[in-house]
């Protein structure tokens, strides 16, 4: 019997060690990714609001966030008496979890994928990750506060209104390749030579709107708006219980800009792919680090002390190392065989990251909704257009195969498609404005009249 | 091996927390042990090789559905609630609706061929490379074979949404 299970155990890892490998190295380093992601949107916001940020643990604040780590893992961890206990204790894990189980269905580059080739490929990491949402529900409810269940309520209704927009977005995205495989849709781009953000533009802002409201991020972070909120449904967690749905918040950012990324902007694909006039691009990436560098060694003999020195040197080594990996299968011919992974890893976290720089973009210059704002703008405005865009984006794939046309001359049908979407869309808020005039008329002339 | 293991993992995890789900007190609880139930048989499909029902079950039913009920459970208050009496005391019907389900499910296990050498029935699923693309052959069945009534099943679906949005709006 121990033996069978021993022999069953060796089969598993034989057959399935790389993707073990893949989760384990995601698992670990998420969390310091993650760790980083804050301290580049402190910084942004510091320095949109003509402020420093974060100077004192490092050179630049740069180990900022292992300090904000090991302050989070030693605090004391609080449960409230009222609270239910079981279910206090699963609420954050179950956020994580779903949130990192969603990365499983990712390709960060044609190589680096954990689930690869799976059939619904897509749709495993929306669905997956929008199972996180248990986490803040019960969570908010389990904290036995009327704040938190506030904030889960709302966390609730706004998942469940903007899921459908985001849901009818990625349908008109996905009408575009026909299958559901992420490897197959950037394939499909490769192939047509474009990107479908190009060719389906107004589905790209519906799921870039969804996905901010998705992801409670500002200006749609009413489930935790702390000027009514105090912390929404995290009001009653602290230490490491809070760090994780902070985790899982960014987590999530990551898994939406990823999913769009993959879908409307080309994956992995460097811009202009096919175009060998374009191949000089491929010095960017290499020369970007090598700057970054060459900053950093500009930066050292400013910092105050001899350890901020040393580590400015550090980073600024580590770039050249970057630089020279990315340098590597362009230049030699040897490591060829590696553009792809390499390359194409860099391109994905590039495009990723310039996603979640727009996410802090308009964090730091929209105010917050209010809530019937939000609801309104999500069921009377976005998911209209977004039933009405999948049609005339069907309708214009039709013409389009009619007239045999592929690549850059989709742009003859899609681009009157997303016109016709465009006049639907003001059309609606039209609509909405005179719907709503009307009603700010009525309740005033009954005041009066009363 | 690993496949029956697998198997019976989620199988004993969607009884287990089927029955957990019936008998607590605590609404919120049993929502959360029907969610469970949910996500193993969406386990037991993805064994089947049905990734697309897998996915469709979870985001169907665990991430719509569920959702809405916790956010109508939340909204009841519980403290009232709990002091109520919640169980319905149905013995009879009970028994012979279940009475009548094992019937059925031991005449479909009786009847339906055996693997020699087992004795347990099985349908023996065709190996992956055989079967088409899961999502493919659903859209097949779905718009090809099975269209009318999918369209008929819409409709229905259309005018209960316009129903019960009718129902819920205020009278002015």
């Amino acid at each position: 019997m121990m033996q069978a299970v021993i022999q069953a155990t060796m089969d598993f890892l034989k057959l399935y060690w790389a993707p073990l490998l893949c989760g384990l190295v995601i698992v670990a380093v998420l969390p310091l990714i993650v760790g980083y992601i804050v301290l580049v949107e402190r910084k942004l916001m510091a320095d949109m609001q003509a402020r420093l940020g974060p100077m004192r643990v490092g050179p630049h604040g740069l180990l900022q966030p292992i300090a904000d780590a090991v302050k989070l893992l030693i605090k004391e961890d609080i449960i409230p008496d009222n609270a239910d206990k079981l279910v206090f204790w699963l609420a954050p894990v179950l956020s994580v979890g779903a949130a990192l189980l969603s990365i499983a269905g990712l390709a960060i580059g044609p190589a680096f994928q954990i689930a690869k080739d799976i059939n619904i490929g897509i749709l495993f990491v929306v669905g997956v990750s929008a199972m996180g949402i248990f986490g803040i529900v019960l969570g908010g409810w389990a904290s036995n506060s009327h704040y938190s269940l506030m904030g889960s309520l709302r966390s609730s209704a706004q998942l469940v209104s903007y899921e459908t927009a985001a849901g009818m977005a990625l349908v008109s995205g996905l009408l575009l390749t026909g299958t559901l495989n992420i490897k197959a849709i950037v394939e499909a781009q490769y192939n047509e030579g474009i990107w479908f953000v190009m060719l389906a533009p107004v589905a790209f802002f519906i799921y870039l709107v969804a996905s901010i409201a998705e992801t409670n991020r500002a200006p749609f972070d009413l489930p935790e708006a702390e000027s009514e909120l105090v912390a929404g449904y995290m009001t009653e967690f602290s230490g490491f219980r809070w760090s994780l749905y902070f985790l899982a918040e960014y987590t999530n950012m990551i898994v939406v800009s990823s999913v769009a990324t993959t879908l409307f902007l080309g994956g992995w694909l460097r811009p202009f792919a096919r175009v060998h006039f374009f191949n000089f691009l491929d010095y960017v990436p290499p020369l970007l680090m090598i700057g970054v560098a060459g900053y950093c060694l500009l930066r050292t003999p400013k910092q105050p002390s001899r350890v901020q020195q040393l580590f400015m040197l550090a980073v600024a080594g580590l770039c050249l190392a970057l630089a020279l990996v990315l340098l590597a299968p362009v230049a030699l011919p040897i490591a060829k065989p590696l553009y792809a992974g390499i390359h194409g890893g860099f391109w994905f976290i590039f495009k990723v990251s310039a996603y979640i720089y727009f996410f802090m973009w308009l964090r730091f210059t929209i105010p917050r909704y209010r809530f019937d704002q939000l609801m309104r703008l999500g069921w009377q405005f976005l998911i209209p257009l977004s039933i009405v865009n999948v049609l005339v984006v069907g309708v214009a794939l039709i013409v389009g195969s009619y007239f045999n046309l592929h690549g850059w001359s989709m742009l003859l049908v899609t681009t009157p498609a997303a016109i016709i979407a465009l006049v639907v869309a003001l059309m609606i808020l039209a609509a909405g404005q005179q719907s709503s005039a009307g009603k700010e008329n009525a309740p005033a002339s009954d005041f009066y009249a009363g | 091996m690993l496949d029956k293991v697998l198997f019976y993992i989620f199988a004993g995890l969607a009884i287990a927390s089927g029955a957990l789900m019936v008998t607590r007190r605590n609404a919120v609880h049993s929502a959360i042990f029907l969610v469970t139930a949910l996500l193993a048989t969406a386990g037991i499909f993805l064994q089947l090789r049905a990734e697309f029902l897998f996915i469709v079950q979870i985001i169907l039913y665990v991430g719509g559905i569920m959702v809405l009920f916790i956010f109508v459970i939340m909204l009841v208050n519980l403290d009232v609630a709990l002091q109520q009496i919640q169980f319905a005391r149905q013995k009879w019907v009970a028994l012979i609706v279940a009475l009548a389900l094992s019937a059925q499910f031991g005449l479909m296990l009786w009847s339906s061929e055996k693997i020699p050498g087992q004795g347990i029935p099985v349908l023996a699923a065709p190996p992956a490379s055989e079967l088409p693309a899961n999502s493919e052959a659903v859209a097949q069945s779905l718009f090809g074979n099975y269209l009318l009534a999918f369209e008929i099943a819409s409709v229905l679906l259309l005018v209960a949404m316009i129903g019960a949005v009718v129902m819920a709006k205020k009278e002015k």
